[in-house]
């Protein structure tokens, strides 16, 4: 490292901002933000003389801990259970990081203050760090781990899994629309300041506890580089708020970005943490709780509301509702729940629940054996093959969901769930905030004001319609999640490999064949559309039938 | 006498034996054989690590991406269109698989399903590689200047050579801070695939990388060398006639409107070799030693280094095939040689308002003709190498 100091060095580095002279840069994405008041300066302070060696060795040591996981047999201790939900993450997380590099680019063109740039530049560095470096390690798992399947065809799983497309929003929503709602307030303000801390340090921590140390090494280094981007985001968003015109965007746009980090972080990672570890200690924080200490405290009370003083309006109602939603309304439970019943359609192995398990969550979330414990005992009952079908078509007081057409998750807290006619298509959404997202935030007008620049929801945004009237097995093979004897599936809903206990795609040829909950809602009649809503949201919890008492379940 | 406390029992996990490890068990696809990534075609016979963490990482519609893109600009566009350059690749043409009720998933039948999916930059980097290689380069730079700095290197500098460096060597700093900033790292976001992005990103950091070298010499240079103007790039980068000409092509990189291939041609093909190399080699290079200055050439070489081995390797391998293509190398060719007719005039014109810079130093350099035509005979072999001719304005 050179003797100058870091603060000289960077002031020095401000002397090569660039004003243009003869010709303007071409301005490829728009923004309907202005900032045309208080430019902020760069707050990471960083130069590439002592951010290359330093990214360097931090490399070094991810890779000499894996070296030594692999020397120290590390694999030999692992919770099967724990690296199978590793399929999903590591299949989806490589997008969202190298989208976050691409997005970068279109900041520079809508916050005019190349003193920002650097740092925007630098996190476009850091980010294609990420997706590689998160892309090897999944490699490392392929090549160590009992069964690689799953990982071996992960990319293309992704590309093919609604649960991939659920976390593509953590990736396309970064780099498409209105620059500042997709790469600054969406990625930065929200998703990086709020929900890595479950993603990248939460957790990792229970990957530890499940015998994986790799993990929490390459997570807990990308974390490190974390807290540079959220200040960029910071810095940004200050820039805004200075401007008056923006207050409007800055409301939707945080109500909008919340609300669908909360519905795809809180699904995913909640899921891992509480159905994917073997750790059930009793002091061990439950995700509600982390999310209580992490989120809640940290990023809401810490970050947000002081913001509330320069003219921010927080979403204190879609903030409270989130914790409602996890504390009340069981929304990862109803997630997990919702995984396992469609094991079929992913590809990776997900394990019943024990006895264990069930004391665990029965002392972390009182009620739960009540709502949850029947159905994951018709799990392990149904959970390898014997004349029988996979749990999704069989009789187990479990509706199949319809999907949110936003968020993409399905309308598992069936008393939230909202229909709502949009573009000519009747659509179902898993709370209002999705519904308003699509139906009034993502629109070329807001509130009367003109937004031409805000982006669309658009693609085949419900699975099951592409496979309407599909035999199950066909889907299976179409989606290519088939292991290499052409028959045995990916997904198992168990994890014995003994290949007489795994389901295969003679056993799915015999299912009823996929029907779509989309297709068929636009097929009703006024009269059958209201009355399938008034059932839909008697329904539950744990997706039980309306009718059956269930009511007496819900908080 | 000592007694010892009873603590009760920490709360840790407990490791258990799980024997989940390779090799444990056969079940269909426990195999070595299944131990690859398997949704893609690797350019050569065994796929390479730079391959499996770069690959289809960015989705493509027409190979696997089941529902689609799921937002869209406000113009409709979604995901990173291939028309976001006038530049063809085999198959682009092809229409995408149309999904909808019922279709499936529509999986790519013959992967890949165009051709821009068959290039790899030949440098193979990705974040192992970019550390290692920038880390190394600043390292070395450090060593160098702070070597020159003990050494009292600074004190032979001639006064004409310290406003050569103050001025010239710093007006070079903006050129690559623009280039790397606006023109690399504003279209890593435009590329067709995660190949070709990832490669602009690269390319992006080795130029803001070099910016901030330059910067930071320029510093050093302020610290050691009494009298030596600090401010006085910025002088002549915004007033120094010799300097507008670059500066004014250099601005009209970034302002290229919406496609990223002739962004990148017109850099990396057509400026860098007539106006960087002709300014870094053929300048800074051939007379710095010959004014008692052996560091400047030690921090412009690591540039030159990396336009030289690494930034112009993977445009070559980026571009030169499209002048081949199965499809579209008439269309192509015609697109490239537009793109020179467009660009080469400015170049060269920008080059000789540069002119003066050659006769600054008290002790001269090569002639500023010979260091152009050095210049053009290299930018002829780039061209040969793309499968393009010299076009006629060479010859201004």
């Amino acid at each position: 490292m050179s003797r100058q100091s870091l603060a000289k060095a960077h002031q020095k580095i401000q002397e090569l901002s660039w004003e243009p002279v003869y010709h303007e840069p071409y301005m490829k994405y728009g923004t309907d933000y202005t900032f045309r008041k208080a430019a902020k300066k760069d707050p990471l302070k960083q130069v590439l003389r002592s951010y290359f060696p330093m990214q360097e060795e931090k490399d070094n040591r991810v890779y000499g801990a894996s070296d030594g996981a692999i020397r120290g047999n590390m694999f030999r201790q692992v919770q099967e259970r724990w690296l199978e939900w590793q399929k999903l993450f590591l299949s989806i997380i490589p997008l969202p990081e190298i989208s976050a590099a691409r997005s970068m680019p279109m900041l520079f063109q809508a916050v005019p203050n190349p003193e920002l740039h650097n740092g925007q530049a630098i996190q476009m560095i850091d980010e294609v760090r990420h997706s590689t470096i998160q892309q090897n390690l999944k490699r490392l798992y392929m090549n160590n781990y009992i069964d690689p399947a799953g990982f071996n065809n992960t990319l293309r799983n992704f590309h093919s899994d609604y649960c991939g497309t659920i976390g593509r929003q953590f990736a396309e929503g970064f780099i498409t629309g209105d620059a500042i709602t997709a790469a600054s307030i969406y990625l930065t303000i929200v998703a990086e300041t709020a929900f890595t801390n479950t993603l990248f340090v939460a957790m990792p921590a229970e990957a530890a506890a499940n015998g994986d140390y790799l993990l929490p090494t390459v997570f807990h280094s990308v974390q490190s580089d974390e807290s540079r981007h959220i200040s960029n985001g910071y810095a940004t968003l200050l820039m805004a708020l200075s401007d008056e015109d923006n207050r409007q965007l800055l409301e939707r746009d945080l109500r909008y970005a919340w609300w669908n980090n909360h519905r795809v972080v809180d699904a995913a990672i909640g899921t891992f943490i509480e159905y994917g570890t073997k750790d059930r200690r009793k002091d061990r924080e439950s995700y509600a709780e982390m999310w209580r200490r992490w989120i809640y405290d940290d990023y809401y009370r810490s970050y947000l509301l002081p913001l509330e003083k320069y003219g921010l309006v927080i979403p204190h109602d879609l903030i409270e509702e989130s914790w409602n939603q996890i504390w009340n309304k069981g929304y990862v439970h109803e997630v997990a729940q919702f995984f396992a019943t469609g094991w079929l359609a992913n590809y990776w192995r997900i394990d019943g629940m024990t006895d264990e398990d069930f004391e665990w969550f029965e002392y972390k979330y009182p009620g739960w054996y009540d709502k949850y414990g029947k159905w994951w005992e018709n799990y392990n009952r149904l959970a390898k093959p014997n004349g029988h079908h996979p749990i999704v078509a069989e009789d187990v007081d479990y509706v199949y969901p319809h999907r949110c057409w936003t968020c993409m998750v399905p309308c598992l807290v069936r008393e939230d769930m909202v229909v709502d006619q949009v573009d000519g298509q009747w659509r179902t959404y898993c709370h209002e905030a999705c519904r308003w997202t699509d139906a009034e935030a993502f629109r070329p007008t807001y509130q009367g004001r003109e937004t031409p620049n805000m982006g669309k929801l658009v693609g085949h945004r419900e699975w099951e319609t592409l496979y309407h009237g599909w035999n199950w097995a066909d889907v299976v093979a179409d989606m290519g999640f088939v292991r290499d004897d052409g028959k045995t599936m990916t997904a198992q809903p168990h994890l014995d490999l003994d290949p007489k206990k795994m389901w295969t795609l003679d056993h799915m040829r015999r299912m009823p064949h996929v029907a779509s909950p989309n297709v068929i809602l636009n097929e009703m009649s006024d009269s059958e559309r209201e009355a399938f809503v008034e059932d839909y949201n008697k329904q539950g919890p744990a997706g039980r039938p309306a009718g059956i008492g269930g009511e007496a379940l819900k908080s | 006498m000592t007694t010892t406390e009873e603590r009760p029992e920490r709360s840790v996990p407990k490791p258990a034996f799980t024997d989940a490890e390779a090799g444990a068990k056969e079940f269909p696809d426990s195999g070595p054989s299944a131990r690859h990534y398997n949704y893609f075609k690797p350019a050569k016979r065994k796929q390479t690590h730079y391959e499996d963490v770069t690959v289809e990482v960015q989705p493509d519609p027409r190979h696997y991406l089941t529902q689609g893109w799921i937002y869209g600009f406000a113009d409709g566009s979604r995901g990173y269109p291939l028309t976001w350059t006038k530049l063809k690749a085999w198959g682009v043409d092809e229409p995408e698989p149309e999904r909808g009720p019922g279709s499936g998933g529509k999986p790519v039948e013959n992967w890949p399903a165009h051709g821009w999916h068959e290039f790899r930059d030949p440098n193979e980097e990705w974040e192992l590689t970019m550390y290692r290689y920038n880390a190394n380069v600043v390292r070395q730079i450090n060593q160098n200047v702070e070597n020159a700095r003990n050494a009292k290197a600074f004190d032979q500098w001639s006064q004409n050579w310290v406003r050569f460096v103050e001025r010239n060597v710093g007006a070079w700093m903006h050129i690559e801070h623009i280039l790397g900033l606006y023109v690399f790292a504003a279209n890593n976001r435009s590329g067709p695939t995660n190949m070709h992005n990832t490669a602009m990103a690269v390319n992006s950091e080795h130029k803001i990388r070099f910016a901030q070298d330059l910067a930071l010499y320029n510093l050093t240079l302020t610290e050691e060398i009494e009298g030596f103007d600090g401010a006085a790039h910025l002088d002549a980068w915004n007033n120094d006639p010799a300097w507008q000409g670059a500066r004014k092509v250099c601005e009209a990189l970034p302002a290229i409107r919406d496609d990223w291939g002739e962004s990148i041609f017109a850099t990396n093909v057509v400026f860098e070799p007539l106006i960087g190399e002709l300014f870094r080699s053929n300048l800074v290079m051939q007379v710095a030693a010959r004014n008692g200055d052996y560091v400047t050439p030690t921090v412009v070489g690591a540039g030159e280094y990396d336009f030289d081995q690494r930034d112009l390797r993977w445009t070559v391998a980026c571009f030169a095939p499209l002048t081949q293509d199965r499809e579209f190398a008439d269309h192509n060719k015609e697109l490239m040689n537009g793109w020179l007719q467009h660009w080469v005039p400015q170049c060269l014109e920008a080059a000789r308002t540069m002119q003066p810079l050659w006769s600054q130093a008290d002790a001269k350099p090569p002639r500023f003709e010979d260091s152009l035509d050095k210049a053009k005979n290299r930018f002829a072999g780039i061209l040969a190498d793309l499968g393009l001719e010299t076009p006629k304005e060479l010859s201004q």
